[in-house]
């Protein structure tokens, strides 16, 4: 058999190409479960971060199944909707129009009351950026926050997820005296905004911090009359 | 008996051994920097990639090696990627299901153990010419030589960074500046430049004790 000659090669290259396929996609199927259980894990571990419970990989579900009491979908209008709020997917849900999607809402219990954490979801300089946002019962002073992101500059945008960037968020309120939602401003510290409203931005990722700031206006804005409403009746 | 023998020769060994010395991949050869300096800044990424990248190279060896009578000539480099690739996703894909937190602090260099040049290396200058036997000790050889390398340099950045080893606190925190005490962790240490100068530190000592290796 003549091994330089084309038909050998085509027919090696082939049956090679299709071997390592099968190899790979069997890998893939037979990982799954574990892969997606790990992605769960981590998804609690992040809510929790939010209202300040450190958990490790290991007890994080036992601590999440004790901690969130409650957790549903509401629409934009603020009424409660069929669905799973931990399964509800924010990529899919953005694509959809304002009044299809669905709001997830997480109801946890602390050491300081019931907090109400919304998972956020925008885009930051190179990738996506999402996070949880914690309030307190009256839905407007945020009790936490946790930030994370799939590839910001690291030492720049990607400080976003560290606590020096998060902590200050507890304690801001995101109504003003109004009434009004003006969420939170992102911002240079010489930037004039009302302290209530503002934390300090990333030198050097102010892109990321921009969009953090557009994430937190916009994903606020679509929960406002749920807010709202759970403001008059707690 | 005779054949047990034969696994283990002087010559089979000395595949294995020189690697970690003589003609070791980062300090000799050069290969495989960029990782060496990206996943060294704790012991924990450098042994996970250490284990990887070793597991990758034996395999990949063996498997050249046994198809080395079969690879056509003009397509060996795309048979040597396709096989590299294949067994880089698997890693991937294991250490996503069971160490996810590591193989989200390797991320991206995981998938570019492909690009790495000790493999591609090994296998176009040793498993295309040599019996799957030796090209697994040859195999296990670099990787141990990457590896130890890795280690040593994640060694000295854990310590002298972070003021701890494998993830235990060896430097007490009542030494530190900020709770009264006289230290402070070098952040240099944390940076990829440190670990080109561990690297280049580590070079300096093996051929001031080496003279062999001293280029003329």
């Amino acid at each position: 058999m003549n091994r330089n000659g084309n038909i050998y090669t085509f027919v090696y290259a082939s049956v090679m190409v299709v071997l390592v396929a099968a190899l790979l996609s069997a890998a893939s199927i037979a990982l799954q479960p574990k892969q997606k259980k790990n992605t769960e894990i981590e998804k609690k571990q992040n809510i929790l971060a939010s209202v300040h419970i450190e958990t490790t990989a290991k007890d994080a579900e036992k601590v999440y199944a004790e901690k969130v009491i409650k957790s549903y979908v509401v629409d934009m209008n603020g009424n409660e909707v069929e669905g799973d709020a931990f399964l509800v997917d924010l990529k899919t849900e953005k694509a959809k129009p304002l009044s299809e999607r669905k709001l997830p809402v997480f109801e946890c219990q602390t050491d300081e009351g019931v907090k109400y954490i919304l998972p956020l979801r925008g885009a930051g300089l190179w990738g996506p950026i999402w996070g949880y946002l914690a309030l307190n019962e009256d839905m407007n002073t945020i009790y936490g926050a946790n930030f994370a992101h799939q590839g910001e500059t690291p030492g720049l945008g990607a400080e976003i997820s560290t606590p020096i960037f998060e902590e200050p968020f507890k304690g801001k309120t995101i109504f003003d005296e109004s009434g009004k939602l003006v969420s939170i401003i992102v911002a240079k510290s010489n930037e004039k905004a009302p302290e209530q409203h503002k934390v300090d931005g990333i030198s050097g990722g102010t892109i990321t911090s921009k969009g953090l700031q557009q994430m937190l206006a916009d994903d606020l804005n679509n929960y406002q009359n749920f807010l709202n409403k759970k403001k008059m009746k707690p | 008996m005779s054949e047990r023998e034969a696994l283990f020769s002087k010559k089979n060994l000395k595949l294995l051994s020189d690697p970690l010395n003589s003609s070791n991949p980062i300090t000799v050869q050069v290969l495989g920097i960029c990782s060496a300096l990206a996943v060294t800044a704790q012991m924990k990424p450098a042994i996970v990639m250490a284990l990887s990248v070793t597991a990758v190279v034996a395999l990949a060896n063996v498997i050249i090696s046994l198809l080395r009578n079969t690879i056509p000539n003009r397509i060996r480099i795309i048979v040597q990627l396709v096989v590299i690739a294949a067994l880089v996703i698997l890693v991937d894909q294991v250490l996503k299901a069971y160490v996810y937190d590591v193989s989200k602090q390797l991320s991206v260099f995981v998938g570019l153990i492909i690009t790495n040049c000790i493999l591609m290396g090994r296998l176009e200058a040793f498993a295309l010419g040599n019996k799957p036997w030796q090209s697994f000790l040859d195999g296990i050889g670099n990787g141990a030589g990457y590896g130890a390398i890795l280690i040593i340099v994640g060694f000295f950045r854990e310590l002298l960074g972070s003021g701890s080893i494998y993830g235990f606190r060896v430097i007490p925190e009542s030494w530190y500046i900020t709770h009264g005490g006289f230290y402070a962790n070098n952040g240099m240490m944390i940076l990829p430049p440190m670990a080109l100068i561990t690297i280049g530190i580590i070079i300096w000592v093996q051929r001031s004790r080496n003279r062999k290796l001293i280029e003329n």
